[in-house]
């Protein structure tokens, strides 16, 4: 889908991208992540050419992304950022059918899918519809914002920090959503954080930067449990390794299966750090687990915690 | 039902078009309140002629300040003319640090007498209320919704006409406002210069020392200006309904 082929970029004298090279194949959800001045959102930018790399080449679709027009390039991919920048004088309607527009969609077609969208981001489509962006609050504002990205079905989704200005809560909600929409579309994602549990979260892969160049980059388990330097393993939070690692793995896959105990069951799609803090909490050993349709289907034991990862 | 009854903008300019229109009839009462004047009412020109001269001459001048100031303004918040921003800032500063007094008495010995030099003068000194408010307008446009503009794909123009003009309307339209209120006043000392306009009965009256003649010019001028305000006032609220909580509130 998205191919660097050794880009760069240099400011002056200061490079911001040295030699990136980075495959982003189809359905991918991406995260770049690094601390501040590590490239993470000149690399995104440059996808849909707000920058321009000096050197090296990009690939969109197997084409080359100076093939394309800038304006028409931008209009194929989504575009979301943590100010979210919603246009204050157009409804919401108008904010998220904005691309469609663009495109030239009929009236009715640019309607049914702010509405499908709309539903999408679980915002009551006849309460929002008409609702100019200063009487939403940040969460709706971001999911509005989020939906303008998405309206006219792009080909990948770039996310400069979307989540970043909003509280725990929210953030934790929209990242959900975020996974659910991901997995219901399959349309690539990349997004920019500086948060390594929501890179950890949400990334099917995380690429690593630090000055402008790839550190590491691959699946949430492989980083955890292979940091590749030092930086990687500060980065990731060495002493936490072990929660976060707990923390992408589910219960159902190191479920005894048939297996009883006592207690409140937990689910089967819960978190292993989950498991683990309610074992911590009620000074158990075991806990029941149930599936989606709350049936018990086994149990769990504190030891099974540590057990190899599948 | 009977909102307008309570509407200032309809009540001062009917005052206005009345005044103007039945100024003759006044005679009388200015003849009460004036005793010592033998000529209690300015008959040089009516004051229909004066009032629309008047009008005519600001309308020009405000038309020539806005389009070059928004022009002049627009040009230099673009990437391209980024670097031309001092030297118009300048520019255009300098031209209201001139007392208009001054532009019109250099003014007639290069082009003469009449309206010419008035409608230069004023232009020029309408011109940074304009350009200033213009590029303050344009600058306080939300960094997130351009960024977003342009990240969606839009296109420059695009991005102006539908972005950064509308965000930034009521800005300019108070800068414009300033502009022409400035004006309505300053045009009343082109007369001067022979300029047909309300100032003709204010300058007559004082060289004349004729207070009536004063008191007549001004209050018309004095109206013009407050009735033009209102009438900006009105449309200002037209262009920022979205910031308004009533609009939302039926949705």
């Amino acid at each position: 889908m998205i191919t660097f082929e050794h880009v760069g970029k240099t400011y002056g004298d200061w490079t911001a991208i040295e030699d990136l090279s980075l495959h982003i194949p189809k359905g991918e959800f991406c995260v770049l992540i690094g601390p501040s001045g590590s490239g993470k959102t000149t690399t995104l930018k440059m996808i849909n050419r707000l920058i321009e790399h000096d050197r090296g080449r990009i690939l969109f679709e197997g084409a080359e992304i100076r093939s394309f027009a800038p304006e028409q390039l931008r209009r194929r991919m989504g575009y979301a950022i943590q100010s979210i920048g919603l246009f204050p004088h157009w409804t919401v309607e108008e904010n998220i059918g904005a691309v469609p527009r663009l495109l030239g969609w009929p009236k009715s077609r640019i309607r049914d899918r702010v509405t499908e969208l709309l539903g999408l981001l679980a915002l009551e489509p006849e309460r929002f519809r008409d609702r100019y962006p200063r009487h939403l609050s940040g969460g709706q504002q971001q999911r509005v914002g989020v939906a303008r990205a998405l309206a006219a079905d792009p080909a990948v989704l770039l996310m400069d920090e979307p989540f970043g200005a909003l509280d725990p809560v929210t953030r934790d909600t929209l990242q959900a959503e975020m996974l659910r929409i991901h997995k219901a579309s399959g349309t690539t994602i990349v997004l920019v954080t500086h948060d390594i549990d929501e890179a950890i979260r949400l990334g099917s892969r995380i690429v690593i930067l630090d000055h402008g160049r790839i550190v590491q980059s691959g699946s949430p388990r492989e980083i955890l449990a292979k940091p590749a330097s030092d930086f990687v393993a500060d980065f990731v939070g060495r002493e936490d390794i072990g929660i976060k690692l707990l923390s992408i793995e589910r219960v159902g896959d190191r479920m005894r299966p048939g297996e009883m105990a006592e207690g409140e069951p937990i689910a089967a799609d819960a978190s292993l750090r989950h498991a683990l803090s309610i074992f911590v909490a009620r000074g158990i050993d075991r806990l029941p687990v149930v599936d989606q349709s709350g049936t018990v289907a086994g149990a769990i034991r504190l030891t099974d915690l540590t057990g190899a990862a599948p | 039902m009977k909102r307008w009854l309570a509407d200032p903008l309809i009540w001062t300019g009917l005052a206005l078009v009345l005044l103007v229109i039945f100024m003759p009839a006044l005679k009388p009462l200015f003849a009460v309140l004036f005793p010592d004047q033998d000529r209690p009412l300015f008959e040089q020109d009516s004051f229909i002629n004066l009032t629309l001269a008047h009008i005519g001459l600001v309308a020009a001048s405000s038309a020539i300040s806005i389009v070059v100031g928004v022009t002049l303004a627009l040009f230099v918040t673009r990437p391209a003319g980024r670097e031309f921003r001092p030297l118009v800032e300048t520019v255009v500063a300098t031209g209201q640090t001139f007392p208009p007094v001054a532009v019109l008495a250099v003014a007639v010995p290069l082009i003469g007498f009449g309206a010419m030099p008035a409608l230069i003068a004023l232009a020029l000194y309408g011109l940074l209320p304009v350009t200033e408010a213009t590029v303050a307008a344009i600058e306080q446009v939300p960094a997130g919704a351009r960024e977003a503009a342009r990240g969606i794909g839009m296109s420059p123009a695009g991005r102006l006409r539908q972005i950064e003009l509308p965000l930034a309307a009521p800005v300019i339209l108070a800068g414009i406002r300033t502009s022409v209120i400035i004006n309505i006043g300053t045009a009343a000392i082109a007369s001067t210069v022979g300029a047909k306009t309300l100032g003709l009965p204010i300058i007559i009256g004082l060289s004349g020392f004729n207070t009536a003649y004063v008191v007549q010019g001004a209050i018309v001028v004095g109206l013009l200006a407050v009735v033009t305000d209102l009438a900006f006032d009105r449309l200002g609220g037209l262009l920022d309904r979205w910031k308004r909580d009533d609009v939302a509130a039926s949705a």
